[in-house]
């Protein structure tokens, strides 16, 4: 059952985003972002978000895990209306639906991977153990279930991603959503990464959104959607590309 | 939801501010405590005042001497019981800085007085047999270094014996007190009034005030005007009032020690606040990102309020709980050294309490700003900062 109490059918998409508009205010000017977007995106699909930097693809990545409202139109994920949640019941769809991975791993200096892992499970009333038991599977998927003792600064930037990887689906969330992940690593771990992510759509069933620059990484995708200007566009010329990704 | 890790790992995440804020807290609070235990005890006086009990001196000063003849006066009057009297003998023991209030009373007298005073019936018996003989108090004694037995010289500043110069007052230590009042002064030395009558070279038949038992507390204010009305027109005219008001004058005689306590601690506590609070809002902008994070994993904004203002409330309440504890031992270390000067040095539970519960005012005021300000990060802008 989701969270506006609609019970989704069984062909329904799992993202449905329906005539969307996102628009954001620069002093007394009011920018368009997004200019009435619509897109499907089935379960267990593995959906890559291509597009120049300022093209919208960061906001519409927030706007169906949640993170931000449309200013018009309506955002359904696994049959709930997100655009229409509070804040606080949005936070708690997320926490249990969404699983973020983001460039940077983003991992709490303080806290070894373990612990690292093991934070959204701090909002769930899962005892002890069974946390326990969920952090050791996680970071099992990701290849480090020995390196769990180990502190951010003592991690490669791979291993980083990883743990950052396994944060996202220990909470076993339908959907990945994940914001440029191989942004900020070198060929060799992108590919690890990259396969990593693919292993999660096919072997644990994961739905994956991506928002990459990078065409490698969008090669792993089972379709890419390009966007320009706040509308979806026709994959691009191939020159236009290369323009896009330098001004990226 | 166990908070802790997430607290710890904020507080670790910038070692040494932490440790800079949390120091800069202790200080405050080792402040206060040091300085609620110096009011307490410059008031002592004051708390152990009995309240059936007067203080009869002369109108002027209390360096004016009063006729030892208005005991029988005072005790005559239907609203007294008892009548002791005191006198400042001011002398010297070895060196100048060793300063302790030296007294000549009646000993049995002064015993029926002041229950607090607590001798063996020995000692007491002794002291009443023996001419020179003196009593001190506990503290005195161990910060001296005497025993029973020994004989003490006092060299006087304002008494001479007569025909013998500056010659020392020699007294046998034939008791040492001790009180169960907390804060009762444990540091006199007192010995008997005829046997220092007698030797004196000037003054015989006066004495320095009286200390007056009252038959009804709630009237000693009319007992006090009695006294006063009995001497009137004398050569030596009276002011009575209740042990608690003059001992609270006399500590008064250096200024308002309380409005002098609260404004230092006020000024401490204001900088703590800037400090600390500056500290907290540092560090919550500095994790604008983190707390993007936790918010999009889930985390409501309520409950990110809660996390920053547990971290300000813990840290806050650590350390002043670490700043309490040293002024605790530090009376215990210094009571021995200082307890001529300041008897009943000690952190009182109320004190302690008061302390405790500012170092948690602290923590919250400390955090109410940088936490409403988490709170109202917006995910997706929070989120750029990453």
């Amino acid at each position: 059952m989701s969270d506006d109490g609609r019970e989704p059918g069984a062909d329904s998409p799992m993202v449905e985003v329906r005539r969307v508009t996102r628009t954001f205010r620069q002093g007394k000017r009011t920018v368009p972002v997004l200019r009435g977007l619509s897109l499907e995106m089935q379960s267990g699909e593995f959906l890559a978000l291509m597009g120049p930097s300022g093209s919208g693809k960061s906001t519409l990545l927030n706007l169906i895990a949640g993170l931000d409202r449309p200013s018009g139109g309506e955002v359904i994920v696994g049959g709930s209306e997100i655009h229409r949640l509070s804040e606080r019941r949005l936070a708690a769809w997320r926490s249990r639906n969404i699983g973020f991975v983001f460039q940077f791993s983003n991992l709490l200096g303080a806290l070894n991977a373990r612990k690292n892992v093991a934070v959204p499970l701090l909002l769930t009333s899962l005892s002890r153990k069974d946390r326990q038991n969920r952090v050791a599977i996680a970071l099992d998927i990701v290849g480090l279930a020995d390196r769990g003792g180990h502190y951010p600064r003592e991690l490669s930037g791979g291993e980083q991603q990883r743990v950052g990887i396994a944060r996202a689906i220990v909470g076993d969330p339908a959907l990945l959503v994940c914001d440029e992940p191989t942004g900020d690593l070198d060929r060799g771990t992108t590919v690890e990464i990259l396969d990593l992510l693919s292993a999660l759509n096919r072997d644990h069933g994961k739905t994956i959104l991506m928002v990459t620059h990078d065409p490698l990484a969008a090669a792993r995708a089972s379709r890419t959607l390009h966007l320009d200007d706040g509308r979806l566009v026709a994959e691009p010329a191939a020159d236009a590309l290369d323009a896009g990704e330098t001004a990226a | 939801m166990s908070a802790l890790p997430l607290i710890g790992a904020a507080l670790r995440r910038k070692k040494t501010r932490t440790f800079l804020t949390f120091s800069s807290v202790v200080f405050a609070f080792l402040i206060f405590g040091v300085l609620s235990m110096l009011r307490v005890a410059l008031a002592a006086g004051v708390d152990i005042a009995n309240e059936d009990r007067l203080v009869v001196r002369h109108r002027v000063s209390l360096f004016q001497m009063l006729p030892e003849s208005y005991e029988a006066d005072i005790e005559r009057l239907d609203s007294v019981v008892d009548a002791v009297h005191m006198t400042w003998f001011g002398g010297v023991y070895q060196d100048p800085s060793n300063f302790f209030m030296q007294s000549p009373v009646h000993p049995a007298e002064y015993l029926d007085m002041y229950p607090e005073v607590r001798l063996s019936e020995e000692e007491k018996l002794r002291w009443i047999e023996t001419r020179n003989g003196a009593v001190a108090g506990r503290a005195s004694a161990e910060r001296y270094g005497w025993e029973i037995g020994d004989r003490i010289p006092i060299q006087p500043t304002i008494w001479r014996q007569q025909g013998r110069g500056d010659d020392a007052w020699e007294f046998e230590l034939v008791g040492i007190y001790d009180s169960e009042v907390e804060g009762f002064d444990e540091t006199q030395f007192l010995f008997r009034y005829d046997f220092f009558d007698e030797a004196r070279s000037f003054g015989r038949g006066t004495v320095g005030w009286y200390m007056v038992r009252v038959n009804d507390p709630e009237r000693a204010a009319e007992a006090a005007a009695a006294i006063d009305d009995l001497f009137l027109n004398s050569e030596a005219e009276t002011k009575s009032e209740p042990e608690g008001a003059f001992a609270a004058g006399f500590a008064n005689q250096i200024g308002n020690l309380g409005l002098i306590v609260t404004a230092i601690l006020g000024a401490v506590f204001f900088t703590i606040l800037l400090v600390a609070g500056n500290t907290m809002a540092q560090s919550v902008r500095e994790r604008i990102g983190e707390i993007g994070l936790l918010k999009a994993l889930g985390f409501t904004s309520d409950r990110v309020m809660r996390l920053v203002l547990l971290e300000s409330v813990a840290l806050s309440t650590t350390a002043g709980l670490t700043g309490l504890l040293f002024a605790v031992g530090l009376g215990a270390a210094l009571r021995p050294t200082l307890a001529t000067y300041f008897p009943g040095l000690f952190l009182r539970p109320q004190d302690l309490l008061l302390g405790i519960a500012l170092a948690l005012l602290t923590g919250l005021v400390t955090g109410i700003f940088p936490a409403r300000q988490a709170m109202r990060l917006r995910t997706a802008f929070a989120l750029r900062r990453l």
